[in-house]
């Protein structure tokens, strides 16, 4: 097996011998139900998951980062990050493999959410690609949420700080695209910066998946996210593994 | 015909002799953190059979001097061969034959002992029946039969260490490099890893880091004293003491203040 599939299968494992996955997995699940049905899942009368969807991203704001804090912020406090890399196994593979195998995790809670495509399915018909689409896109999304919270964790050996320091990132990426955001910010801002603005948001591109269109700027939107921003945690922890 | 064959038994000594001279070669290494000067321009070698004793006071230098070669750190400037291997140009490849204890032995706490080593396994791509001969002749060696199915964070010291060192020796390195391998181990596991280390000693080439001076008498065939990132003497503990007529207590005293200061 190579650096990363090592890597990879170690860290998923690691999430299910702790009680991490699980305290994790209770409550997004429970926040999951519980914002759809308080914002009207009943009361729309409409057999689709768009209330699902929608409110997944601020829901990801909290938890992302929570499950991304420890990826970097515990190897270097612990100072394990001193055998990890002293085996044949290079820094990239390592950050991808811990990317992949939280993001895998986020894949696993999202599966988990299971119920509500059921839900919809008993009490309609709903359109089954539309929540295909739904599912990858916030799958998609999760991942971009994921791959800024690794790079706040390798920049801190201290995962509080890790933590809110990823939060603030993704809330300003998600708030960005607020519709009352945007009202405020065209009293004084010119209109190309405001669609700057508008296209740097996660929820921008996020709407047009809820509405069932997988277009490639959106995709290319959070891939390149991903990318960059894991690309940007091997460089830091480069860095300062050391110190 | 006589010439071809003395000519090609010549060749084969020098090539055994190439091999043997180079399993480890450290060129000016360099290291700073900040305004701190780490290590600061030290050269030697190292060759099979012979097990090096890096000593020195607290903050020499000796473990980022140890972190450079096992390919942890990279070096501001010089570089080092490790299997005939550059650790800047081919880091991985110096990483496969080459077994590093850091100094607090770090593990993932929340891993058993054998799911531990079974990572390390993979990581070192030591598969099937080798994986199990592998394990049959670590465990036993480092006695950590009694705690294989425990979690790693809950063992004391001494394990742990034991631990760190099974991880170490798992893929049977060529390059031992053990930074203060019995920091912290009670009297009896302090000998059972010198004796381990003596007994390796033969077929491997090996560095270990120590501010133990006993240790050094008891395990190294040569050591290097080194303050302030600097090599201040390498030779062999009986030579020193030979020719400073003391301890080796004091020898170490004598070299590590006087020359500092001047």
């Amino acid at each position: 097996m190579n650096g990363f599939g090592t890597v990879f299968k170690r860290e998923l494992k690691g999430y299910f011998v702790t009680p991490v996955a699980y305290v994790f997995l209770v409550i997004f699940l429970f926040f999951a139900g519980y914002l759809t049905f308080r914002s009207g899942f009943y009361e729309m009368r409409q057999a689709d998951l768009g209330i699902f969807f929608g409110n997944l991203p601020l829901l990801f704001v909290f938890m992302v980062p929570s499950t991304a804090m420890r990826l970097w912020s515990e190897e270097r406090k612990t100072g394990t990050i001193e055998l990890l890399l002293t085996l044949p196994i290079t820094v990239a593979e390592a950050v991808w493999g811990k990317f992949f195998a939280a993001w895998a995790f986020l894949g696993i809670a999202l599966l988990l959410t299971f119920p509500m495509p059921l839900t919809v399915y008993y009490l309609g018909n709903p359109d089954t690609g539309l929540i295909i689409v739904g599912y990858l896109g916030s799958l998609l999304m999760a991942g971009a949420f994921l791959a800024i919270g690794s790079f706040f964790s390798a920049v801190s050996k201290n995962q509080v700080i890790s933590f809110i320091l990823s939060v603030v990132t993704c809330a300003v990426l998600v708030y960005a695209g607020m519709p009352t955001t945007l009202n405020y910010l065209s009293g004084f801002l010119p209109g190309a910066i405001l669609a700057m603005v508008e296209q740097m948001s996660f929820l921008t591109h996020f709407e047009s998946v809820q509405r069932g269109v997988l277009e490639f700027k959106d995709m290319a939107y959070f891939v390149i996210l991903i990318i960059g921003w894991v690309w940007a945690c091997t460089i830091i922890l480069d860095e300062k593994k050391a110190n | 015909m006589n010439r071809e064959c003395r000519k090609i038994t010549s060749w084969k000594l020098v090539h055994r002799y190439d091999v043997e001279t180079k399993m480890i070669s450290v060129d000016k290494l360099c290291r700073t953190f900040g305004s701190i000067v780490a290590v600061d321009d030290i050269s030697f070698e190292v060759q099979k059979g012979h097990v090096l004793g890096f000593l020195g006071p607290n903050g020499a230098g000796k473990s980022t001097a140890m972190k450079m070669l096992a390919c942890f750190l990279e070096p501001d400037s010089g570089t080092a061969s490790i299997c005939g291997y550059d650790i800047r140009e081919d880091p991985v490849k110096v990483r496969k034959c080459l077994g590093y204890l850091s100094e607090n032995a770090p593990a993932y706490g929340e891993m058993t002992v054998g799911s531990f080593l079974s990572f390390i396994c993979d990581a070192r791509d030591i598969r099937g029946t080798k994986r199990q001969q592998a394990l049959d002749r670590v465990v036993p060696m480092c006695s950590i039969e009694s705690v294989y199915y425990q979690s790693i964070e809950t063992l004391s010291k001494g394990y742990k260490r034991r631990v760190g060192l099974a991880q170490a020796l798992i893929h049977d390195p060529q390059v031992l490099i053990l930074d203060e391998p019995t920091d912290g181990l009670d009297p009896n596991q302090k000998y059972e890893v010198r004796s381990l280390i003596n007994k390796m000693a033969g077929e491997k080439c090996i560095i270990v880091s120590t501010h133990i001076l006993e240790e050094v008498e008891a395990i190294c065939s040569r050591t290097i004293i080194i303050a302030r990132g600097k090599i201040l003497a390498d030779s062999t503990p009986k030579e020193l003491k030979d020719r400073y007529q003391c301890s080796l207590e004091e020898v170490f005293r004598n070299i590590t203040s006087t020359r500092v200061d001047a």
